[in-house]
């Protein structure tokens, strides 16, 4: 954004104030995801860095905190992550399923008492997680689901469902119903419809809205520590439990691990955003 | 084709208004059963554990359901003077059968809240009461310890007998009602709940103000940069957006720590003595640095999403009409962000006031919240009634702000991303 020429000094420096201001802010987003990847692979047990990390010996780097995080003993964070992907990978189906089929009858202008629907859909998003994770513990207490893997994923299910209904119904908001009509006048069968039709051109707001859903449930740690038992320990229920007690480096390598899932899952979203606003005309 | 009649028909011969209606209403329903698993899923897993929050936590049968004969016989009992007879009887049936189930604890527990150093005289109770004769249960009783003379005693009693009790409200906020049943504060050193509150609604209210502050300048810079320089400043705000809450939450431990470096960019700088570092972690400070961090790109978003969509040449039309470039932001650019604005505060400020992680990991004793409060009564003294008329509590809060919310911005305005 370079300044025209006729631009007074007292603009100019306000001008470059601002773009100061706001190298600092960026800054202070993404900086301290930075922190973790070179404390990773410290070869010492501190959380600081040594002087040999900052004259870059390679004797300071090792791996030695990935070996443990794969082959420690009595590590916990196979089982984790074990159980982290099954409940991220169900819930995330299941939200997916339950938010399609809704977010397809909130759209259709035949709904009746939308708006209030819509808000009981969308309130798991809204009511503080602390309180959701009471609620969903003395539910799942009641029916004998707490400290089960069905139990953590309904519970996730509840959390994520919001997430999709929200991109699928916005992805619908663009969506050329005559398209299905021209479907159906030329013998198409609704279920054709939906599968030929339909559902290839919401899939970007579906896929979209399945990643939030899986995020929320692979990162979600409130309600699970109120459901999980010791089967059920997760990746976040783990970080969690490190990080009361001791910061060790193993959980900085597990963190690296999850910042580089991280950086992928935000490139496929940004794919699918793009590619849904393609096809639904918007150009920018 | 319209018939002769004067009404159109469709070609199986209804009339075209009522066919169209059918079909309306078939379309109602087909929408209505597109929506209806989530919404009953929700409503059973969900709104209906929300609903039996609230009956847990003015919930008070326990006691009730301990002492069923005395509260029968006590319906009479006007509670001025010692009860009668029947009373003192019933009292030691019910007692008794306490004592024999072994759960008389719970009762001692129970009525030793109502009235200081009523556990050491059921307990005495506990123990003479094998030695008793059948008739005459007054004397038996008052025998045992001269307090059942005080009626203090039994009016104890008496206030647990209703099923239901707000006790549990009035504990949130270091209220309770005394004896005499009027409500009065707890005595101040005991007034925990309160400073709690207040720190909730001020953390969050400072979180915001941070978040906002710090989001509008970077949300206005990727709105007017050009596509393919604001797309890879977006990814510094999409990629802690997207990335674990306890990593960064386990970042800033790190970075926060008196041996961190931020720390010793202070130390370095000369700002602080290399002896004497401060602490950033385990109070106040650690909570808002951390919590300004993770929420901020719930600030940004929705900022951005306005910005976008206000054209450049209205600050131009402005400033070529003869306004300053201050004169003309805050005229026409700053009013037309308001409706972002809106999301974006009321979005980090319902996040805020119930977060629970961050607080509980690097606030320390200082920088706990009201969650880390609920947490604690649900997994350590497991008072699940006080949990959840606290949790309601918070709800009821959040509720009034999210209404304000969709009042003033429209709960289908929200946008991810």
């Amino acid at each position: 954004m370079a300044l025209p020429k006729y631009t007074e000094p007292h603009y100019r420096i306000w001008h470059y104030f601002y773009l100061f201001v706001c190298g600092c802010v960026f800054f202070f987003l993404i900086a301290p995801l930075f922190v973790i990847f070179p404390l990773s692979f410290n070869a010492e047990e501190f959380l600081v860095f040594t002087d040999g990390m900052k004259r870059l010996d390679p004797d300071a780097f090792s791996l030695r905190w990935y070996n443990d995080m794969i082959y420690g003993t009595k590590n916990p964070w196979g089982l984790a992550a074990r159980n982290s992907f099954i409940i991220a990978i169900f819930a995330t189906l299941g939200s997916i399923i339950l938010g399609t089929l809704a977010a397809l009858g909130l759209s259709s202008r035949h709904m009746p008492y939308k708006g209030l629907i819509m808000a009981i859909l969308i309130s798991p998003m809204i009511v503080p997680l602390i309180i959701s994770g009471v609620a969903i513990f003395f539910f799942m207490a009641k029916v004998g689901l707490a400290a089960t893997h069905l139990g953590i994923i309904l519970a996730h299910i509840i959390l994520g469902t919001p997430f999709v209904v929200i991109t699928v119904t916005a992805t619908l908001s663009g969506f050329d119903h005559s398209i299905t009509r021209a479907a159906s006048s030329l013998g198409s069968s609704p279920y054709n419809t939906f599968m030929k039709i339909t559902l290839p051109l919401i899939l970007p707001g579906v896929i979209s809205g399945g990643l939030f859903a899986f995020v929320t449930s692979f990162d979600e740690v409130v309600v699970v520590l109120f459901l999980a038992g010791l089967d059920n320990t997760t990746i976040p229920i783990q970080m969690w439990t490190g990080l009361r007690e001791q910061l060790s480096p193993t959980i900085l390598a597990v963190a690296t691990c999850l910042i580089v899932l991280s950086v992928l899952i935000l490139l496929t979203a940004e794919l699918l955003r793009r590619r849904s606003e393609r096809l639904r005309g918007i150009n920018r | 084709m319209s018939s002769e009649t004067g009404k159109i028909l469709t070609t199986d011969g209804i009339p075209l208004e009522e066919s169209l209606k059918q079909s309306e209403k078939k379309n109602k329903i087909k929408a209505f059963l597109l929506v209806a698993p989530l919404l009953l899923f929700l409503i059973i897993t969900y709104m209906i554990p929300i609903g039996d929050m609230f009956s847990r936590s003015i919930d008070d049968k326990m006691v009730t359901n301990m002492l069923p004969k005395t509260y029968k016989a006590m319906e009479n009992w006007d509670g001025k003077e010692l009860p009668p007879e029947e009373v003192f009887e019933a009292f030691y049936l019910d007692y008794k059968i306490l004592v024999n189930n072994k759960t008389a604890g719970k009762l001692q527990t129970q009525l030793n809240y109502e009235k200081n150093g009523f556990k050491s005289v059921l307990k005495k109770l506990a123990r003479k009461q094998k030695k008793f004769e059948e008739g005459n249960y007054k004397e038996q009783i008052m025998k045992v310890h001269k307090r059942w003379r005080n009626v203090e005693y039994w009016r104890a009693i008496k206030r647990r007998a209703p099923s239901y009790t707000y006790s549990k409200y009035l504990k949130g906020i270091d209220m309770y009602s005394n004896e005499d049943g009027k409500i009065v504060q707890v005595s101040e050193d005991r007034r925990i709940h309160r400073i709690l509150w207040i720190r909730t609604v001020e953390v969050a209210f400072f979180v915001t103000l941070f978040c906002f502050l710090m989001a509008y300048p970077i949300a206005h810079l990727l709105a007017t940069l050009p596509m393919k320089y604001s797309n890879l400043l977006m990814i510094c705000v999409l990629l802690p957006f997207w990335t674990s809450l306890l990593v960064r939450t386990a970042s800033w431990m790190i970075l926060l720590q008196q041996q961190g470096i931020v720390n010793d960019f202070f130390v370095w700088i000369g700002l602080v003595a290399d002896d004497n570092r401060p602490e950033m972690m385990y109070n106040k400070t650690g909570t808002y640095v951390a919590m300004t961090q993770i929420l901020l790109p719930f600030m940004v978003l929705p900022l951005y999403s306005v910005m976008k969509t206000i054209s450049p040449s209205l600050m131009r039309a402005g400033k070529s009409l003869g306004a300053t470039p201050a004169t003309a932001f805050f005229k026409v650019y700053f009013p037309l962000t308001i409706p972002g604005i809106g999301a974006g505060c009321l979005l980090v400020f319902i996040l805020a006031i119930g977060y629970y992680i961050t607080p509980a990991l690097v606030g320390g004793a200082s920088g706990t919240l009201i969650s880390n409060q609920i947490a604690y009564h649900m997994k350590s003294t497991l008072d699940w009634s006080f949990a959840s008329a606290m949790g309601l509590m918070l709800l009821t809060g959040v509720l009034v702000i999210y209404w304000i919310y969709n009042k003033l911005v429209g709960v289908d305005n929200i946008k991810l991303g």
